[in-house]
This record gives C-alpha cells, structure tokens and sequence, in this order.
C-alpha cells in the first residue's frame, strides 16, 4: 500500500480528538454542579463549542482515516498522488487547532455547532474539495462495480460540500434579515450536516461487517441499495422534527414528519443479519472490532425508540428544548457512531498487527467502564429532559434559577458518570494510540 | 444495475435542487416579521459572545441558561433589568463588557425574536394524528 502512515496520522488525531473532546465536556459538566469553576478562564461559552469541535474532529478524522486505507485495499483501487492526502490532513488539523485557540480567546462568528470567525470556511471546504478530488480520481473509473459503501462514502462526501456551504448562507443579508427563515436553514444544513456524515460512518460500519463476515455480496444487493436511497432521502428531507416549535409554514414540518427516520431500523436489520451469519472464529479474529459494533446495535435500538418518539410533533412538543434531545443526540453520536468508528479502528489495526492479549484485556476493560457509564449517562439525561419538559409545561411561577438548583443532584450524577465515560474511553484511546506507534515503529 | 442507481440517484438530486430553491426563495413560509438593522447587530453580537451556548431559541441552543424567545414579552422584567443581567456576570454567566449601545441592540434583536412566535407554546392545539397546532403572533414588524 503506497499511502499507509497517513491514514495513521489521522486515527491519531481522531484519537486525540475524541480524548478532548471528553475533557472539555467533563469540564463543561462541573460548571453545572460548580458555576464559578473555571468561569473566568475558560467559560461554558468557549467549552461547548471546543466541545463539539473535537466531536466533529473525531468523527471526521476517524471517518476518512478509514477511507482511505480502506479504499487502498479495493481491487480496483488507482494509484493516486499521496500529496492530496497529506494536503487535506495538515488543512484539516491546521485548521482545526486554530479554530481550537480561537474558540479559548473567545473568538466567534458562527451559528451554533460552527461557531468559528466565518475565514475557517475557506479551508475546511478545502479540505472537503480536497477529500473528494482523491476519492473520485481514485475510484472513479470502477463505478460500475461499485459496493454500496463506496456510494456512501461519495455521496457523503458531495453532501458535505453542499451542507457545510448551506450551512454559511445565513451571512448573506437576503436570509439574514429573515430570522426565521435563517433559523429554519440553519437547521436544515446542521441536521442534513449530520446526515452526511452518518454516510461516511455508516459506510464504513457496512465495509466493516462485510470484511469481517466474508460475505461480499451482501454490498451489491438490491436491498442494500434501496437501504442507501432511504437513508439518502432521509439526509435530504428529515431535519424539520428539529423546528417542529418554530413558527414556519405548516408544509415543511408536515413533510419532515412523513419522511420517517427508517434508517435506523434498516442499519439495525443489516447488523442483525451480520451478527447471525457471522461464524464464530471471525467474532474471535475481531474481537474488539466486534464489541463495538455490538454496542452500536444496542444503541441504534435505543436511539430508533427516541428518534421515533420524538419524530412524532405532540410528543416533540414536550421533548423539544429539553435533554431529551441531547440523550437522542448523546446516543447518536457516542453510542452509534463513536462505537462504530471504534470498531473500524480496532478492525483497521488489528488487521495491520494483532493486538496483544494484555492490550485486549485492557481494551475491554476499557469498554466495559465506557458502556456502563453511559447507559447512566445516557438515562440521566432522559430523567433530566423529563424533568424539564414538566418545569417548562406544568409548572408555575418557578424560575429557571429555582429549577437548576433542584436538579443539582441530578447534574452531579450526570457529571460523575460523564468521568465513567472519560475514564474508559481514555483507556481504550491509550491502548489504540500505543498500538499504532509500534506499527510505525515497525514500518520505519 | 449501476445505470438504473445513477438514475435513481439524479432524480432523487433533481427533486432536492427544486425543494432547496422552494425553501430558500419562498418567503410567505416564513413569516412577515424582518429584524432592523439595530436587531441584525445585535445578532451579530449574540453570535460574537455565542450567547446559544447557554440560551436557547425557540428551544435551541445550550441548556445552561433559560431559553429567551419570549423574554421581551412575558418574563416581566424591565428593559433595564434585561440590560443588567447582560453585564451581571450571574452564576455560571461570564461578566460581559458590553456598551450601552451594544446592550440595545441586543434588546432590540431578542424585542423582534419574540415578536416572530411563542415558546414554549402553551395554548398549542393537539390533534389526534399527533399534530400540533401552534398560535401564531399577531403584531407585525414590516420594515
């Protein structure tokens, strides 16, 4: 494989970035329990959105991390300039550590989640364009044979070009003095946003349970493809249940409510199958890789129950603005697709070198603490939106300080849970990082 | 089979470009009200000190802080006492060092959010298909 270490370079700085995107939110956390920790140095206002940052840069860098080695793998694969590559990666992490420092010295411009100086979307689509020029050039010429996944992978790609721009429209006055125009397409990129990169994560799920099976028709069926047109007609449409409240026409909420969230249950389908066919030696060769797509199975079943629930408008009503949505959220991003990229990861390397029975050991020690305290993470996050949802609607006359001081034991529990959290992921971060510096090692 | 997915594929992409451009040019869809230049700076300075980390917007944003549509109209506060917890620094809030002329614009962008809508929305009318009804605002706010 000609491009092997920088696909490297970028499961390490995922892995990093996941570590911190941990920390700020643990730190986050304690501003709820303690509100003057920290205040002065390093406020909620600059620890959510370095918090989301790293969520972003974790799920980005894993997600093409693997694409290109795996892409590497294809038989039909065409040898591409390796600069392409590098470029995006140090466009990527430059970038990224920059927006990092902007957001300590408290320098914003964005809308919520991409909250950067409006300069930083030059190069992050960039670094997209760049992402899309290798992955085409490279895979182009064998479309005909393509595998589901690689669909996914390029139409994720396409749609984070497209999302990522939409999502910037706002600065132009002809929507900006619209408010709520510009609040329904800022949810309307954020949510499709999410939805593009589920194709990266979600494509990379399916090429895992497809190597790991052994089974490589399961890619090229109908079904499969059918699958694929669903989940891209629901990155298209299915963003309006997160503006159920806000007051535009009736039609654009009415159509978000038709388009179900039926991709969770046909992912949760695939998996099924995947784990009944797989034979149990495989389950062993990928042990780690195989307890984490596990627990993503768990979680795409939780999450489905919420994403239906909320996806209904009387429901929303109560859950909307409240940690309802954070647990639907929570469960998406940690429970699927972090498992998911885990998984990945752990197939990616293992497959490079096996991982040693006391690096093993640790690891599952490590999932073992990570899962634990997020199924109580994750639960205290739905006693909390309910408790919310009944101060928001069946109260009266109870200030929002009053509220917040009764839930101090909840956020408590909520921020030792999230240490839960913190501690096994480090873990499993830990073992992951030492593992790919003695491939390196090895290599050089 | 790869002719019959493109094919699916650029009419799936045909039938998003029109809905994209629905959504973007129709206007009526999205209520009469236009913020003023004064709300469009204070916009602009929500944005700057990313107040949505903490205040929610019709329910979006952070949860840290109590959620600010209506706050202009039925909170009960004065102008002034809004003004003041701006530059309060209360609990877990930091200590904003915002100018007089900030402090309005400010006021003036959450005045003309509130008059866009209700949140929440107590009086909403349920219906048995699970749809909700919403009351919609009826002061207006042409430029």
């Amino acid at each position: 494989m000609k491009n092997k270490t920088y696909p490297l370079y970028y499961i390490i700085v995922s892995l990093l970035s996941l570590g911190l995107c941990i920390l700020a939110g643990i730190l986050g956390g304690f501003q709820y329990i303690m509100p003057d920790f920290l205040k002065e140095i390093l406020p909620f206002t600059a620890l959510r959105p370095l918090h989301t940052l790293f969520a972003l840069a974790w799920i980005f860098m894993a997600s093409i991390g693997g694409i290109f080695w795996y892409m590497q793998k294809y038989e039909h694969y065409k040898e591409n300039s390796s600069g392409i590559m590098k470029w995006q990666f140090w466009v990527f992490t430059l970038t990224g550590i920059i927006i990092a420092f902007c957001y300590v010295l408290r320098k914003f411009e964005g809308k919520e989640y991409l909250e950067f100086p409006h300069v930083f979307y030059i190069p992050i689509l960039t670094g997209w364009i760049l992402f899309g020029i290798y992955y085409f050039r490279s895979m182009l010429s064998s479309f005909r044979k393509w595998p589901v996944y690689y669909w996914m992978w390029g139409t994720g790609i396409l749609m984070m070009v497209f999302h990522f721009t939409q999502a910037h429209l706002w600065i132009l006055s002809y929507f900006r003095e619209d408010y709520i125009q510009n609040l329904t397409m800022q949810w309307k990129a954020g949510g499709a946003y999410v939805g593009a990169w589920n194709m990266l994560v979600y494509g990379s799920s399916m090429y895992v349970m497809e190597k790991t099976s052994g089974d490589n028709r399961s890619s090229h069926t109908p079904i499969a493809f059918s699958l694929f047109f669903l989940g891209l007609v629901n990155v298209m449409f299915n963003w309006g249940h997160h503006l159920y409240p806000v007051p535009n026409a009736e039609w654009i909420r009415y159509f978000a409510y038709l388009v179900s969230m039926t991709e969770w249950i046909i992912l949760l389908r695939i998996i099924y199958l995947w784990k009944k066919n797989l034979p149990q030696e495989k389950k062993k060769a990928y042990n780690i890789s195989y307890k984490m797509m596990m627990l993503s199975d768990l979680w795409i079943f939780l999450n489905l129950i919420v994403a239906l629930l909320i996806s209904i408008p009387a429901i929303n009503f109560f859950t909307h603005g409240t940690h309802i949505t954070v647990a639907h959220s929570m469960g998406t991003i940690i429970g699927i697709n972090t498992t998911i990229l885990l998984s990945s990861i752990a197939y990616l390397l293992n497959g490079v070198r096996n991982f040693s029975e006391r690096m093993e050991k640790q690891m599952k020690r490590g999932i073992r603490i990570f899962h634990i305290s997020f199924i109580g993470f994750w639960l205290v996050l739905i006693f909390m939106g309910i408790e919310r949802s009944r101060w928001i609607y069946f109260s009266e006359n109870v200030l929002f300080g009053a509220f917040q001081d009764s839930m101090h034991i909840a956020h408590i529990l909520f921020t030792i849970l999230g240490i839960g959290i913190f501690v096994g992921l480090y873990i499993l971060i830990y073992q992951l990082i030492q593992h790919i510096v003695l491939i390196l090692k090895s290599e050089s | 089979m790869y002719r019959l997915y493109s094919g699916i594929f650029i009419g799936l992409m045909l039938v998003y470009a029109i809905f994209n451009a629905v959504i973007y040019t129709n206007k009526p869809d999205y209520g009469n009200v236009r913020l003023s230049p004064l709300a469009v700076k204070g916009e602009t300075l929500w944005l700057r000190n990313n107040c949505n980390a903490c205040h929610q917007l019709y329910g979006l944003g952070g949860y840290l802080g109590p959620d600010l549509t209506n706050v202009y109209s039925v909170s009960g506060k004065s102008e002034e006492v809004m003004k003041t917890f701006m530059i309060s620094g209360v609990k877990s809030m930091p200590k904003f060092d915002f100018s007089d002329e900030e402090q309005n614009a400010l006021l003036q962008f959450l005045k003309e959010v509130d008059q866009t809508g209700h949140y929440p929305d107590r009086k909403a009318r349920f219906r048995y298909d699970g749809w909700v009804e919403f009351n919609p605002k009826t002061i207006q706010h042409e430029k």
